[in-house]
């Protein structure tokens, strides 16, 4: 190629020997990270107004759900299974902001930047923990007034579990924002015929045990219940199996939504 | 391939084929290309002809069924990512997400290059300037009109000054005037940088102004390549176009106008109820001393005309189709008809 006579001030950094990518992976995910997480930062009310669904179950539903079981299922039942609805719905649908990009052609762009493409849906997906957590710690905090007081350092904890659950279901939402390409109508069809069997099969709202004995089986299955049962028992101070097969559970669903994701965008 | 290459673009036999239910769809079939640095090339073609997925192809957004190219001197099916690094892309639809800021677009698609965050900043400052898009810097991506989105999509594609760029119909939707800013972008910009331009449109007039070269595709495959005037000359000519009194009167001038006609002689006179189309050498000089003769043979002209071809002209004679009709019109063949992306 020809010696080009320069004007702009800033050169493109050429690719070192034996480098395919200009960014490390790291790099690659925080930048990612940082253009997804901005639209969100700028406006934090947005991240509020999510919250309204599980205000009206913890306003509307929770107070009959406790004269039903005789004052028995209070606040500290209630609330950590609330906060697992939470990060639930707040990541179920992340994946119709692909679908957005998708239609307006931001995600094809990315698709010929010199990224990898496993970066492009971790560090989506990676962004999803801020606003569940922010989330999460808003409703928390507008519960302590009516009597909710968890353990902190449980809280800490269930946090985690939480943020880490949100991760790999909000990969797996991306992955079938992939799947079914512009078909938002199959988008969202898939996901409430996923999404309400897994919140009613976990416990999160009533419990189980009262309920038929198949239902018992199937929520064994579900990762949900062991996230529900381990909050539970961290924001009322247990440190016990319940806690450690949370996380398992929620690193199960990690995993297996950053593979599928990450499979998903590579054949993008 | 010669390991010697230094084309911009060098593609050989390169292939796409989508299986579609127990169809095979051939959406480019054995594509040659070669562009040379510096040039601006104009890809045109009816809808569903391949060329959409051409500049996939070449852009590595989809891996080639057959064939090889080599873009920006790397290889499209072994290193995507090198290629990658080394060209731009503006895509038939816009680049940046609509949910963030202008300014903030530009500077994290530097990044994305490996331009660390100052220069990138600096970078992306310089390109709104010169994209006259500074005064909707802070503005959200969402809010800017068609035109201003567009010459966002530009600013993106060239934040890390690539040696080639790729624009999939970048005027498509824009009233004349945002196009013709735009032109005297992308032509500013390519005098500055010294940048290969690869290019599809719909607009022939564009083409026409701006390519060096221009590129016909049709059912999958190149069916012409030249400049635009070498393709005007050499498919149609400039023509004379010649009324009659009558039918009669226009039969018995045709021995007459013979020796006026093209000495390539690729097409024959059009001869139509009173009038005689016919192709000449250069339509200015020949019509005089045609009148004359015309009149000493006593069949005389009573209405002249010359024309100068278009590469609407050009298009029409290739693929039967003028282009305005492509986006309605019952196509030829339905193999190569179908969806162009998968």
């Amino acid at each position: 190629m020809t010696t080009r006579t320069d004007h702009t001030t800033v050169p493109t950094p050429r690719l070192r020997n034996g480098r395919t990518h200009p960014n490390n992976v790291q790099a690659d995910v925080w930048l990612v990270f940082l253009r997804e997480l901005r639209p969100v930062l700028r406006d934090p009310l947005s991240i509020v107004f999510g919250l309204l669904q599980p205000l009206v179950f913890v306003g509307l539903f929770m107070p009959l759900l406790s004269s039903f079981s005789a004052g028995e299922l209070d606040l500290h039942w209630f609330v950590p299974g609330v906060l697992v609805m939470v990060s639930l719905f707040a990541t179920a649908s992340t994946g119709s902001n692909l679908q957005f990009d998708m239609h307006t052609g931001a995600h094809e762009r990315t698709l010929v930047l010199p990224l990898r493409r496993g970066p492009l849906l971790i560090g989506r997906a990676l962004k999803e923990m801020v606003p569940l957590t922010v989330q999460a710690c808003v409703l928390i905090l507008i519960t302590l007034p009516f009597g909710f007081l968890p353990n902190p350092v449980g809280a800490l904890l269930g946090l985690v579990i939480l943020a880490g659950f949100g991760v790999g279901f909000g990969a797996l939402s991306y992955a079938l924002a992939l799947a079914v390409k512009n078909q938002d109508w199959m988008f969202w069809t898939i996901q409430q015929a996923v999404l309400f069997p897994l919140m009613i099969l976990s416990g999160m709202l009533l419990p189980l045990e009262q309920g038929p004995g198949w239902m018992r089986v199937v929520a064994a299955f579900n990762p949900l219940s062991y996230i529900v049962e381990a909050e539970r028992a961290l924001f009322a101070g247990r440190f016990g199996w319940e806690a450690v097969w949370g996380a398992v559970a929620a690193a199960v669903v990690v995993l297996i939504g950053l593979f599928v994701g990450t499979r998903a965008m590579r054949r993008a | 391939m010669s390991g010697m290459s230094t084309k911009a673009i060098e593609a050989e036999r390169l292939t796409k084929t989508f299986a579609s239910g127990n169809k095979r769809v051939r959406a480019v079939r054995g594509l040659d290309v070669r562009v040379d640095p510096g040039e601006l090339v104009a890809f045109l073609g009816p809808n569903g002809a391949g060329k959409t997925t051409s500049l996939r192809l070449l852009t590595t957004l989809l891996p080639p069924t057959e064939g090889a190219a080599r873009v920006a001197g790397r290889d499209v099916r072994t290193e995507p990512a090198a290629v990658r690094h080394r060209i731009g892309y503006v895509g038939q639809m816009n680049s940046a997400g609509h949910n963030q800021r202008v300014r903030d677009e530009i500077v994290m698609q530097g990044r994305f290059y490996g331009i660390d965050k100052n220069a990138a900043a600096q970078r992306a400052d310089s390109l709104l300037e010169s994209l006259e898009l500074g005064w909707v810097a802070n503005r959200m991506v969402s809010s800017l009109s068609g035109g201003q989105r567009r010459r966002l999509d530009i600013a993106m594609g060239l934040v890390h000054a690539p040696s080639l760029l790729f624009l999939d119909e970048p005027s498509t939707g824009l009233d004349p005037q945002s196009r013709a800013n735009l032109w005297r972008h992308i032509l500013r910009l390519r005098e500055e940088y010294d940048t290969t331009v690869f290019m599809t449109t719909h607009y022939l007039d564009e083409a026409d102004q701006f390519a060096e070269r221009v590129m016909v595709m049709d059912h999958g495959r190149v069916i012409a390549d030249d400049t635009p005037s070498g393709l005007k000359a050499n498919l149609i000519g400039e023509r004379v176009v010649l009324e009659f009194d009558s039918h009669h009167e226009a039969e018995r001038a045709l021995p007459h106008l013979r020796e006026y006609g093209s000495a390539t002689g690729f097409q024959a006179p059009v001869h139509h109820d009173r009038t005689v189309e016919l192709p000449v050498p250069a339509a200015g000089s020949c019509l005089p001393k045609i009148v004359l003769a015309l009149e000493r043979a006593g069949v005389p002209a009573r209405s002249t005309e010359t024309k100068r071809p278009t590469l609407d002209d050009v298009f029409f004679v290739l693929t039967g189709r003028t282009l305005r009709d492509t986006g309605v019109s019952a196509p030829t063949e339905t193999s190569e008809t179908e969806e162009e992306t998968p």
